[in-house]
Formats: structure tokens, C-alpha cells, sequence
């Protein structure tokens, strides 16, 4: 189990993009979870990629050329 | 026995598994996508998704999120030509179009943008070399129909496209009748702007159509509706970005749900498949129709590149009577009169009475166009002794 600290959240434009991201990201086997929003970081409504801060090259590296990704920051 | 003949309207029946799907969706997931975080909203985002990815997967748009999803292609050409035009533009587009181009032009006419109209055989051919001599400094936008949905005549696109991508015109295609039942390539073809219906050669449910905008485009159209879009809520302008830019509201996800179904039972199937066995209903239909004393045929001659959609007459009976005499009598659906395209009919020759359309779908079967030339043998007949 890994605590908070250790997460990074990627966050997109618009769901439609979260939704791209996602499949992208079930295409390529990295592992990842789909959250809400947490509010600390924004205030729109909609959902993120949560991974943990050692997958991040896999996601940058599956989701370029293919989704812009808004905002990558750590969890908390 | 009945017979539905007007595939060129909507597409019916609709592939196995595309009501299981919209009822599914409306059963399990019902939410709103893009709207919440939970998962209900998040499943409902994910048919969304799908459904683009399938649209763009067909057309080969390399990105999913460059389709946005409207009710039907009316609305995707209205945003097009709507947001794109300003007066003093020229735009340039043909005498075979369908009033939801044709409309939107004349509106615009009387804002001050500049309307040419290329000229058409009265067989509804368009020769490329027509258009380029139309382009002007001024020239923003070229809109053409892929097929004629009066005529069933396909277009050269991908000429066009070319022709226009050279001289630095945009390129607006109205895919309504192509969509699904025609390779399209919008790389290949040079479109900008690829306009298309989810209910005919999709095999979606009404109430579902789109638009594709090539990569950048989206800046060069003034959004035609604002709103909710679920993304950057707390500010009051409106996204710049696709498809969010396009789809203000909530959206028609039930329908996108069996729109999905539609795409997944095309892309299963194959187009090429499709178009073959579609091909030879048309086919076997126009090479009957021929055959009969009394029926007048329009558009390409038999062989020609076509969508299953024929244009006739029958000497001395408005399509009306012969639609209606097909309907009660034989149980043959067909649709009589001007297909929402007058233009065309004034290019064919065939105003104010129009003609009768017959456009079999890939659900039909030979039978089925043996018995309506059967009916239509018949109702010549009746019409011939009528004198
Ligand atoms: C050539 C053509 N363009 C546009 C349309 C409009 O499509 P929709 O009914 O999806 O708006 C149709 C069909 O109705 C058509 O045949």
C-alpha cells in the first residue's frame, strides 16, 4: 500500500479528454486510477488520472501526441 | 409483405444489439457524462469516448477528441458554415446540395458573404475542373456533398479536396449519405470539415449526427451555441477547445449509446462488405427499373460510383401517387417528391414534382427488390392504361 504522498494526479481539459486518457492508458497496460477531482486542486467537476509518482514517465511517455494533459502535480 | 425503401432518410432496422445497447445504457448507467466524478457519470463518459474513438477509427482521424457529437448532420454543417463565414467571404459549393447546406448559404447571402454555385450535369455529375476557375481571393470554404442523396451520385471529394488544399480554401464535406457506406479518408481526401448523420449509414438512432474538425480549425469557427460543457465551470467563457466547443449541454448519450452499437457493428462487419452487398441491391434494382416501359431513371448512369439511392418516374403518375400506390398497395416504403433538396431537382430537371427515391439499405434482400419492381411493373402498367 502506498500512501498519499507517493501519488501524482494528471488532470485534462475536459472530461472528454479523461475519457481518452483513460482508454489510452488501458491500451497500454499502465496502471493507473480514475478519481474526481479533488477540490484542493480544482474547482471544476469532472474526473483525473491518479498514478503512482513512480509511473509517471509511462504515463507522459503513453499519453503523448495523444491527450494534452492540463496539470501533472502531486496528490496532495 | 412490406418493404422499407428509404434507408436515404434513415437507416431501418438497425443492427442487432443497437437497442440492447440504448436500453442498457438507460437501464445501468443513465448518468450524465462529463458532468459528475462518480461512477455512474464516469461509465457514461466512457460511451462517449468509444463512440468517438469508433467515428474516428472509420474516417482515420488520428484523434478521437476531434469529433464532436451533434443531433444529426444538419447541425454539424450549421456549425461549420455558421460560425466559419463572415461578410465578405466567398463560398463555393454545388447545385446537387441538400437544404441543410443550401439554407444555411442563402441565409448568409443576405449577411453579406458571397455564394457560388458550381454546375452539375443534369445527370448530376461535377466535374472538378469546374470548380477551380469559381476560387477567388476572398474564397474561405468549399461545402460539397459526398453523394447526392436525390441522384445517389458520388462526388470527387478527394479531387476537390486537393484542388482546395493547393489554393489555400477550406474544405467542408457533407458526409450524410457517405458515412458508414463509403471509404472515407479525411487525411486522403483533404478534408477539413468532414459533417456526418449517426442514423443512416452509422446505424445509430436519430437524434445522433457529428462533426469532425481538422487539428487548429476549431479556433476558426465561432461556437453557434454556449453553455455547460462540465469542464472549466468556473469560468464564463465558453471552452476554445474540442469537442467540448461544440457540445454545449447535455449531450444525447443514450443515443451515442446505440450510436456505439451502430459504429461496433460496422466496424465488425466492414464497410467494403457493406458496400458490396449494397451495391448489388442497387444494382439489381436500377437494372430492373430500366427494364420497365414507362420508368424514367435519373442521376449516374448504371455502373457508376453511387450510394444505394435511384431517382425515377413513372410517364403519366406524380411520385406522390406512385409513393402512396407502393405503400398501401404493395407495402413498398419509398419517398416521393423534392428529398429536402430542390437544387437538385432543378439540376436533374425533375421541378416542382420532383421524383420517386428508392434507397435500399443492408438489411434488404434481393427479394425485396424483385417485389417492389414487381409493384413498380404494375403500377407502370396502371399508369400506361390510364393513358
Ligand atoms: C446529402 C444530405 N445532407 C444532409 C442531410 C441531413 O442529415 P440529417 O437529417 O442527419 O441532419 C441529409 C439527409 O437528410 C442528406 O441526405
Amino acid at each position: 500500500m502506498i500512501g498519499p504522498h507517493e501519488y501524482m494526479v494528471a488532470i485534462f481539459k475536459s472530461v472528454s479528454h479523461a475519457m481518452k486518457a483513460e482508454r489510452i492508458l488501458k491500451e497500454r497496460c499502465v496502471p493507473f486510477k480514475l478519481i474526481p477531482v479533488p477540490k484542493h486542486i480544482s474547482s471544476d467537476c469532472g474526473v483525473c488520472i491518479r498514478f503512482a509518482a513512480d509511473a509517471r514517465p509511462d504515463v507522459e511517455t503513453a499519453l503523448i501526441g495523444e491527450v494534452d494533459i492540463a496539470l501533472i502535480r502531486p496528490l496532495v | 409483405m412490406t418493404v422499407y425503401l428509404d434507408n436515404a432518410a434513415t437507416s431501418w432496422p438497425k443492427p442487432p444489439g443497437m437497442m440492447e445497447s440504448m436500453a442498457e445504457f438507460n437501464g445501468r448507467t443513465g448518468a450524465s457524462p462529463g458532468r459528475s466524478g462518480h461512477r455512474l457519470s464516469i461509465e457514461a463518459g466512457r460511451t462517449v469516448e468509444e463512440a468517438r474513438a469508433l467515428t474516428a477509427e472509420l474516417i482515420n482521424a488520428r484523434d478521437s477528441l476531434r469529433i464532436a457529437f451533434t443531433k444529426n448532420a444538419t447541425e454539424a454543417l450549421n456549425i461549420v458554415l455558421l460560425g466559419l463565414l463572415k461578410p465578405g467571404d466567398h463560398v463555393i459549393t454545388s447545385d446537387l446540395e441538400h437544404n441543410s447546406v443550401m439554407r444555411p448559404l442563402r441565409l448568409l447571402e443576405s449577411r453579406g458573404i458571397e455564394v457560388s454555385i458550381a454546375p452539375c450535369s443534369a445527370k448530376g455529375e461535377l466535374d472538378p475542373e469546374a470548380v477551380g476557375p469559381l476560387i477567388k481571393k476572398n474564397t474561405r470554404l468549399i461545402v460539397l456533398a459526398h453523394a447526392s442523396n436525390v441522384t445517389g451520385g458520388i462526388l470527387p471529394v478527394a479531387e476537390i479536396g486537393k484542388l482546395a488544399r493547393e489554393r489555400d480554401v477550406l474544405f467542408c464535406v457533407d458526409a450524410a449519405q457517405t458515412a458508414g457506406a463509403v471509404p472515407i479518408d479525411v487525411e486522403e481526401m483533404c478534408i477539413d470539415f468532414l459533417a456526418f448523420s449517426g442514423h443512416k449509414s452509422l446505424y445509430g438512432p436519430q437524434g445522433t449526427g457529428g462533426l469532425f474538425v481538422r487539428e487548429g480549425l476549431e479556433h476558426e469557427l465561432d461556437f453557434i451555441m454556449a453553455g455547460g460543457t462540465g469542464s472549466r465551470s468556473e469560468e464564463e467563457l465558453h471552452p476554445d477547445f474540442m469537442p467540448d466547443r461544440f457540445e454545449a449541454g447535455t449531450p444525447n448519450a443514450i443515443g451515442i449509446a446505440g450510436l456505439g452499437a451502430g459504429l461496433r457493428f460496422l466496424r465488425d462487419t466492414g464497410v467494403s462488405i457493406i458496400r458490396e452487398k449494397e451495391s448489388r441491391l442497387i444494382g439489381a434494382l436500377i437494372e430492373g427499373l430500366d427494364e420497365i416501359e414507362g420508368v424514367i431513371l435519373y442521376g449516374p448512369p448504371a455502373g457508376a460510383e453511387r450510394v444505394p439511392v435511384i431517382s425515377c418516374n413513372v410517364k403519366g403518375m406524380g411520385p406522390s401517387e406512385v409513393s402512396q400506390s407502393l405503400d398501401e398497395e404493395f407495402g413498398v416504403m419509398t419517398r416521393p417528391g423534392l428529398h429536402c433538396a430542390p437544387a437538385a431537382h432543378r439540376t436533374i430537371g425533375t421541378l416542382p414534382e420532383g421524383t420517386l427515391r428508392l434507397s435500399p439499405g443492408y438489411f434488404n434482400t434481393m427479394e425485396d427488390i424483385w417485389h417492389a419492381l414487381d409493384a413498380l411493373e404494375s403500377i407502370a402498367l396502371t399508369a400506361w392504361r390510364r393513358g
